[in-house]
């Protein structure tokens, strides 16, 4: 792989670039087949292709396929690479996501359920203008939480969707909010005090 | 068997908005169609090409499907509510408390948020040798490669089996037949309205499916009666680890008091056999017993007559019948968190 790829090029910049590709032909199928499904009349509810989704405040016109995950979407086609691919089966969690501020597993969403709602991934939780980590962010710095952190974006993403609906929670309770999350390295209760911590400083 | 194991197949995809407009899409697109709730069972299929439908029909932006409304006492639940927001219903805590505890042990928090009530009583049974592409007699085959001399079977039915020993998978399932739901089904030729209890079916009955839905037809909303609100309700589930996991066993009850006797019962066991399993007979022998220990090591003994173990699944029998002394006597679950 690493011989035939082009002096200067990343590994994962040459894939997007496969991947990009691939885009464009699928697309120009797609004008084959806005007018009509299956040889007929578009029925009601059919999807348009070309959609606009809320990433981390900005709107973001894409090419979708009707059967991309947003897991897919996220790291294929905007670079947000931040958001992992650990099972692909809503079994670690590592892709957890915010959509309309609740977490969810953005390997088992369909990309085109995500039009019109508000999508926040580990990118857009610092602040844009300033850099300033969120909350849960400098308590994960602050507490190093993480070991390898391959788990970390994941389980940030559920501990900030968690704390949005209950700020004050036990560490108990956190440990519930986050137990759709796994971790390889296992150190929970570590994650567990930077967590706790992010909470904390989230209530300032 | 499958190959490829991550991104799903192509298709066509469909997000109607209303009911009528979702329905006239099943009813069209007739034999070859799936439909989509939260996708929490939905995605393993397609992305293990099992299932390669021409055209999914998406439910999620259907907003009359969504919601918790009250109803002649009771209440009645859109299909697509996802499981989280049965969890936290004032209504359902107030007078279901059954049901909110049952979703509340479903899979993980992100799964809640995104599993559908609907959904969970309708998703597919989760025996590997089926989900894992197995020519069994569900999947039209002619063998169960789950009882056989070296199956794994420790999942496995202990009741009702016939040629099939898969299991019903669902918390909230057991807690809907005790609770006398009802199931709301939508098809162009009208609705029709079928008790929790039959909505479910065995393989005798037909192996390939674990419902009653018809191809055409979608599951609109659920009703609960006012007839258990406020009973004295019992739920438990037993599982391996405490997320994720499926129910190894799980029961649900609901007792109804008069003079310090069982006046009335409902008492229903999950994941012993491919449908939940109403004790109508220990329902019956309860009533007008107190409430003690006697009564419950009765319920208990009489709950797993006629239990056939598996090579693996033994270990259910003790378990479903401590399970039924416990929903019986009452008192708090074991803890899970
Ligand atoms: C890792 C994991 C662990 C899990 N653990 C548990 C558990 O412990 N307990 C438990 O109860 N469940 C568990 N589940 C199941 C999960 O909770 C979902 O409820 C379930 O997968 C289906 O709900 P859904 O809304 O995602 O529906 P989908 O997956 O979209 O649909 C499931 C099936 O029902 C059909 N369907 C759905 N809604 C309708 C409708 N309105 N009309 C007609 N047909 C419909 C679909 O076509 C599909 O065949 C688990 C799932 C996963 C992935
Ligand atoms: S238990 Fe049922 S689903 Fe599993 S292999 Fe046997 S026939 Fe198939
Ligand atoms: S990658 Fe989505 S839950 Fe594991
Ligand atoms: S820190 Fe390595 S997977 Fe969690």
């Amino acid at each position: 792989m690493t011989e035939d790829t082009p002096q200067g090029f990343s590994r994962r910049n040459f894939i997007k670039g496969v991947i990009a590709a691939g885009a464009v032909a699928s697309s120009s199928a797609y004008l084959f087949r806005t007018a009509t499904v299956h040889g007929q009349p578009s029925a009601a509810g059919a999807v348009e292709r070309l959609i606009t989704l809320t990433v981390n405040g900005q709107d973001r016109r894409i090419d979708v396929m009707p059967q991309e995950t947003l897991a897919m979407t996220l790291r294929y086609k905007l670079g947000l690479t931040g958001t992992k691919i650990g099972c692909d089966r809503a079994e670690c969690g590592a892709c957890t996501v915010l959509i309309d501020d609740v977490p969810h597993y953005s390997c088992s969403f369909l990309t085109h359920r995500a039009r019109g709602k508000k999508i926040v991934t580990i990118e857009g939780l610092a602040d844009a203008a300033t850099g300033k980590l969120s909350p849960v962010q400098q308590g994960v710095v602050d507490e190093q939480g993480f070991q390898c952190a391959f788990c970390m974006p994941g389980f940030v993403m559920a501990a900030t969707g968690y704390l949005k609906a209950n700020k004050n929670p036990t560490r108990q309770e956190l440990a519930h909010g986050v137990s759709g999350n796994l971790c390889r390295c296992q150190d929970y209760d570590k994650i567990l005090t930077a967590l706790m911590r992010g909470a904390e400083l989230m209530r300032g | 068997m499958a190959v490829i194991r991550d991104v799903l197949p192509a298709f066509e995809l469909f997000q109607p908005t209303t009911i009528d407009d979702a329905v006239r899409l099943v009813d069209k697109y007739r034999d070859d169609y799936w439909v989509l709730a939260g996708g929490l069972d939905s995605m393993d299929w397609l992305k293990d090409r099992l299932r390669k439908p021409r055209s999914v029909i998406d439910l999620s932006r259907i907003p009359e499907l969504v919601g918790i409304k009250e109803a002649n006492g009771g209440i009645e639940i859109g299909a697509m509510t996802p499981l989280t927001a049965v969890v936290r219903h004032p209504l359902v805590r107030d007078r279901f408390g059954l049901l909110a505890e049952a979703a509340e042990l479903v899979a993980s928090p992100q799964i809640r948020n995104q599993g559908t009530i609907g959904g969970n009583v309708s998703q597919d049974t989760r025996c590997w040798y089926y989900r894992g592409g197995w020519n069994c007699y569900r999947a039209g085959g002619n063998i169960c490669y789950a009882d056989t001399p070296t199956a794994i079977n420790r999942e496995h039915a202990i009741l009702d089996a016939d040629r099939c020993v898969a299991v019903s998978p669902s918390d909230t399932a057991p807690a809907l037949v005790a609770l006398e739901a009802q199931m709301v089904l939508r098809s162009a030729r009208g609705e029709r309205v079928v008790d929790a209890e039959h909505y479910f079916v065995g393989p005798g009955v037909d192996i390939t499916r674990m419902t009653v839905l018809e191809p055409g037809e979608i599951l609109t909303s659920i009703r609960i009666p006012a007839t258990w609100a406020g009973a004295q309700f019992y739920f438990e589930k037993v599982r391996d680890r405490q997320v994720w996991d499926f129910p190894l066993v799980n029961v649900a009850s609901a007792i109804k008091f008069a003079n310090g006797r069982i006046d009335g019962a409902r008492l229903v066991v999950g994941a012993v056999a491919a449908r939940p399993k109403r004790l109508a007979s220990v329902e019956a022998a309860i009533v007008g017993k107190p409430r003690d220990e006697q009564t419950a090591d009765m319920a208990g003994r009489m709950a797993v007559e006629g239990a056939v173990t598996l090579r693996h699944n033994g270990y259910k029998v003790p378990l479903m019948r401590n399970l039924v002394k416990r929903a019986i006597r009452g008192g708090p679950a074991a803890v899970t968190t």
